[in-house]
């Protein structure tokens, strides 16, 4: 069995057969990692236990117990989701010595589905950012030409997905998290609805925003991986109650009669002519299969960057006031602590533990909320992010989902918009509406670059609709010429 | 002391924090005894580690709808949590909790009595937030303990509708007392369960601008707030009338020294940047709930206090002593009940047991004498069965042995002598071996009467009745006197 290629299902079923065992399939992978991740950086943290972990789901294997879906599938975790006695950083100096005493919750569950958790992978600090590049542990290579970013700011996920360091990772996305670097890596991922996947023990960034979803080699993979993590959880309040569907089980390429939208307001002229390209192509191939292809309009797009940015900037500044020295975490050496002022200390551990990028969104975020601007900012974001709720609901009337672009350009190297954050920050034009209005979305990989790059698209689906824009990305896959290629830099 | 403060008036306005008094936490399942050792009671959500989320306790929306509905507040529908940002050592998420613009109760009145005058403090706003943890410096490093960090917390504020310090102390003491009829609180102001801090300011008469406000802090009892706000009003009227001005600030209260001093002021003030907490949904409160809510409360002191005074005839001093506490009313009325005679009730209960009570620091509940037992030896002095004296002696022996009355009258042959013709034949022993005692009372001095009075009481063994012992003797002296 090539461990690279084989589906969740082919190789649970032949740990479950003891045609191969989960430790087997968690050493090939940990032999690839050493041998690779030091050209990506990928993992920045190896779970030393394992080995152990998978022996124990073998044991249970031998003695004819109960084993979930995903037994012996190999994870690599995005370093923002806490992983029991397993540093988790969240890429931050900050965070540096942390480790929790707790699971996040989608952690748990990929445990108990029998997934081997293999280590964890790189992102931008706090999930802030679209290159990896912000990262205290160093930035992240994309394995497609290693000049490159690969994305953010699950950049390790993607890309570790793309080298096939793990089967499957997990990823966070806040807006575009997930999709972007999973675009520029060439791999599938998809962010589910607001409220689908437990955010209890994920570090938070911006809460009204963020989710985790699976990043996979296959639209049927991340269906599989869906089905363990979602659903109601009592630690997170914002959880749905409603049923998970079995999304691998009802997946379909069949879309006949699908009405897909295209957002009008998307159209820009600074798209790259190979995004342009590729999205063109998958317009062709829905429409051979059989979907109707109809234009629409959602006016309040166009302001969908800035108010993502007041709003995640808002809430980063509150969710990361905890990260103050007292308890854990990063403390600023003083030679007589007992002469300092205790605003030195919190000024001298914050500012030695978080890096720019980090510190900018928490200044942009406490402006934001500050008497006198908190009505011309937060609140006026969050008033016009109600409404495009609206205009979205109003659309998934009238179709099925929506395809785009993921960004408006492939992969970008490694240096090259770093000095420019407003630059930066255009990659998530058309990601953040969706975080935003809480909607489910995802990356197909359909093309390549001249350069040689991946570019994925996008689908966006209604509330809970999944499944439809599974469906979508299946027939995507089953026409795409990209299909099953590897980087092959290694 | 009155409300007139050399031509000037005092506004007080009174945020009274209450700890309600849930098993777990507001947001996590840590445990809230105040026993526990340092740090016991945290758990990751407790301590804010990172991705851990608050999920709201349902029985802090009860307690807090109840105590609202005890104010007279309204109950919103639909209320908000808000984070409160600031920084420091015992606020581990770096942010409070808190409600800001949709708290759970507004728009409510208590009714305080001073020097029996009742007065109206109308309350702004009543919102749940969780407490900090605390901190304890020890000269050059600090201690810190997060067992309190989470304890759900009540917020009540009051209107600027207070005048002098003892309305203030009043009104803590009113708050005090209904949340512990409600039982959501146990108003331990030592402990920190119940805490107020006092917003005061001073204003010429007449004047219906307010003046500059000095928030009170650390006042740990209701004394200490009547001496703080009273030092605080003339402190404030000696720097007008000194021509300086008011400096808005926060002060603490030394009770060593009886005065306040300046712990920070406005300029210090922080910018909390309150926002919606995004990890935690609007709560929702049907209407329906409130009304259940409503229709189990109990009856409210002051209603309480009033019916005892129109019902059982009480003095509006033992009404109010009686109605203090929840528990010792329910006690009292069993034994008002079951005795037939609440004035007799009042008088044991307010005085013999409470002192019982205080002596041995027993909670009323833990009385050895229950409400029944007490009942039954007030029938037994109500029917001249024993004397009031007798009585003492016999709670006393009822606190010790937990016996009945009828069972240590019995053991002990206390009943009251009432038999004329036995009291008689006494006297008239008495009578006879006196008799210079006699020929002196005759004479005119009366005064040896008190003499004759405690022979009989002797021979008897204190059990004649005494107003028996008395008509006697006094029949018998002056019918000779002829």
């Amino acid at each position: 069995m090539d461990l690279t290629k084989a589906s969740f299902k082919e190789v649970s079923d032949s740990v479950k057969q003891k045609k191969i065992s989960a430790v087997e399939v968690a050493q090939f992978f940990l032999d690839r990692i050493e041998k690779l991740n030091p050209k990506l950086n990928a993992y920045i943290a190896i779970n030393q236990a394992a080995l152990k972990e998978a022996k124990v789901l073998d044991d249970k294997i031998k003695k004819n117990e109960e084993v979930g879906p995903l037994a012996g599938v190999a994870f690599g975790i995005k370093d923002l989701l806490c992983t029991k006695g397993l540093r988790t950083t969240a890429g931050s100096k900050i965070l540096n010595n942390f480790v929790p005493p707790y699971d996040a919750t989608a952690v748990a569950r990929l445990k108990n589905s029998g997934a081997t958790i293999l280590g964890k992978l790189n992102l931008d600090e706090f999930a802030m950012g679209s290159s990896n590049e912000t990262s205290y542990f160093g930035k992240c290579h994309n394995p497609w030409n290693t000049d490159y970013v690969p994305g953010g700011s699950s950049g390790g996920s993607a890309a570790a997905q793309a080298a096939r360091l793990a089967m499957g990772t997990i990823g966070t996305d806040t807006g575009g998290s997930i999709r972007q670097p999973a675009s520029f890596c060439g791999v599938v991922g998809i962010k589910p609805t607001y409220g689908r996947v437990s955010r209890y023990g994920i570090v938070a960034y911006a809460s009204s925003l963020d989710q985790a979803g699976p990043i996979t080699s296959s639209v049927v993979d991340a269906a599989l991986t869906l089905e363990s993590i979602c659903g109601f959880d009592e630690k997170d309040s914002t959880t749905s109650t409603k049923k998970t569907p079995q999304f691998s089980k009802n997946l379909t390429a069949n879309i006949k009669g699908m009405k897909i939208g295209l957002v009008k307001e998307y159209q820009n002229d600074e798209t790259h002519p190979d995004v342009l390209k590729t999205y063109t192509y998958a317009i062709e191939e829905l429409q051979k299969a059989g979907a109707e292809i109809i234009e629409v309009s959602i006016p309040l797009v166009e302001f969908a960057v800035p108010m993502y940015y007041l709003i995640a900037a808002s809430e980063a500044s509150s969710n990361l006031a905890r990260y103050d020295g007292v308890r854990y975490g990063h403390r600023a050496e003083f030679k007589d602590l007992s002469s300092i002022q205790l605003e030195d200390f919190y000024s001298q551990s914050r500012g030695e533990g978080f890096g720019k990028e980090v510190k900018r969104r928490i200044m942009l975020g406490t402006y934001c909320l500050s008497t006198g601007y908190y009505d011309a900012y937060y609140n006026k974001a969050c008033q016009v992010r109600r409404l495009l709720r609206e205009q979205y609901i109003n659309i998934f009337k009238k179709c099925d989902a929506l395809l785009s672009p993921v960004t408006i350009s492939p992969a970008f190297k490694i240096g090259e918009r770093s000095g420019d954050p407003l630059k930066m920050y255009l990659n998530d034009i058309f990601t953040t509406a969706t975080n935003l209005a809480g909607l489910p979305g995802m990356s197909v990989p359909f093309g390549m670059s001249s350069l040689g790059l991946p570019i994925g698209v996008q689908l966006t689906g209604a509330h809970y609709e999944e499944q439809k824009i599974l469906n979508i990305a299946c027939a995507l896959e089953m026409a795409s010429t990209a299909k099953g290629s590897l980087p092959n830099v290694f | 002391m009155s409300s007139d403060h050399r031509g000037y008036e005092a506004v007080i306005g009174i945020e009274v924090h209450v700890q309600l008094k849930t098993k777990s936490k507001i947001f996590c399942a840590d445990p809230t005894n105040f026993d526990a050792a340092d740090n016991e009671n945290t758990s990751p959500v407790s301590v804010g580690m990172p991705g851990t989320l608050p999920v709201l306790n349902k029985m802090a929306i009860e307690y807090s709808i109840k105590a609202g509905l005890a104010l007279g507040c309204q109950i919103r529908n639909r209320s908000v949590f808000a984070r409160k940002n600031y920084f420091y050592p015992d606020l581990p998420k770096g942010y409070q909790i808190s409600q800001y613009d949709k708290p759970i109760c507004e728009n409510g009145e208590v009714t305080i009595i001073v020097n029996k005058i009742p007065r109206k403090i109308s309350i702004t706003r009543a919102h749940m937030e969780e407490d900090a943890g605390k901190s304890t410096h020890h000269g050059d490093y600090t201690l810190l303990n997060y067992n309190r960090a989470g304890i759900p917390l009540l917020e009540i504020v009051s209107g600027p509708d207070m005048h002098t310090p003892q309305e203030a102390a009043e009104y803590g003491r009113s708050i005090r007392q209904i949340v512990r009829y409600l039982d959501v609180c146990d108003g331990n102001l030592e402990e920190g369960s119940l805490r107020c801090d006092c917003n005061v300011s001073v204003r010429k008469k007449g004047e219906s601008k307010l003046g500059t406000k000095v928030e009170l802090k650390n006042l740990n009892s209701f004394r200490f707030i009547e001496k703080a706000v009273e030092y605080e009003i003339d402190r404030q009227i000696d720097e007008i009338e000194n021509g300086k001005k008011i400096i808005q600030e926060t002060r603490l209260y030394d009770a060593d020294k009886n005065r306040t001093f300046s712990m920070r002021t406005k300029e210090d003030a922080q910018d909390y940047r309150y926002f919606p907490d995004p990890d935690l949904l609007p709560i929702v409160i049907d209407e329906n709930v409130i009304e259940e809510i409503r229709k189990s409360l109990p009856e409210l002191p002051i209603k309480k206090a009033q019916r005892f005074q129109s019902e059982m005839g009480l003095s509006e001093y033992d009404a109010a002593l009686l109605t203090e506490e929840k528990e010792v009313a329910d006690y009292f009325e069993i034994v008002s009940q079951k005795s037939g005679n609440a004035k007799l009730a009042a008088n044991w209960v307010s005085s013999e047991l409470m002192r019982e009570l205080n002596n041995h620091k027993v909670s009323i509940h833990n009385s050895p004498i229950k409400p029944a037992g007490l009942a039954e030896l007030i029938k037994l002095i109500d029917s001249g069965k024993i004397s009031g004296k007798i009585a003492k002696t016999v709670f006393g022996d009822m606190w010790v042995t937990e016996k009945s009355a009828d069972q240590i009258i019995n053991e002990k042959g206390l009943v009251q002598v009432t038999d004329t013709v036995l009291i008689e034949k006494i006297i008239d022993e008495i009578l006879t071996t006196n008799a210079s005692q006699v020929a002196e009372y005759r004479s005119g001095k009366i005064k040896v009467f008190g003499f004759f009075v405690g022979a009989a009481m002797k021979a008897t063994k204190g059990q004649a009745s005494p107003e028996l012992v008395n008509q006697i003797l006094k029949n018998k002296l002056d019918s000779f006197s002829g």
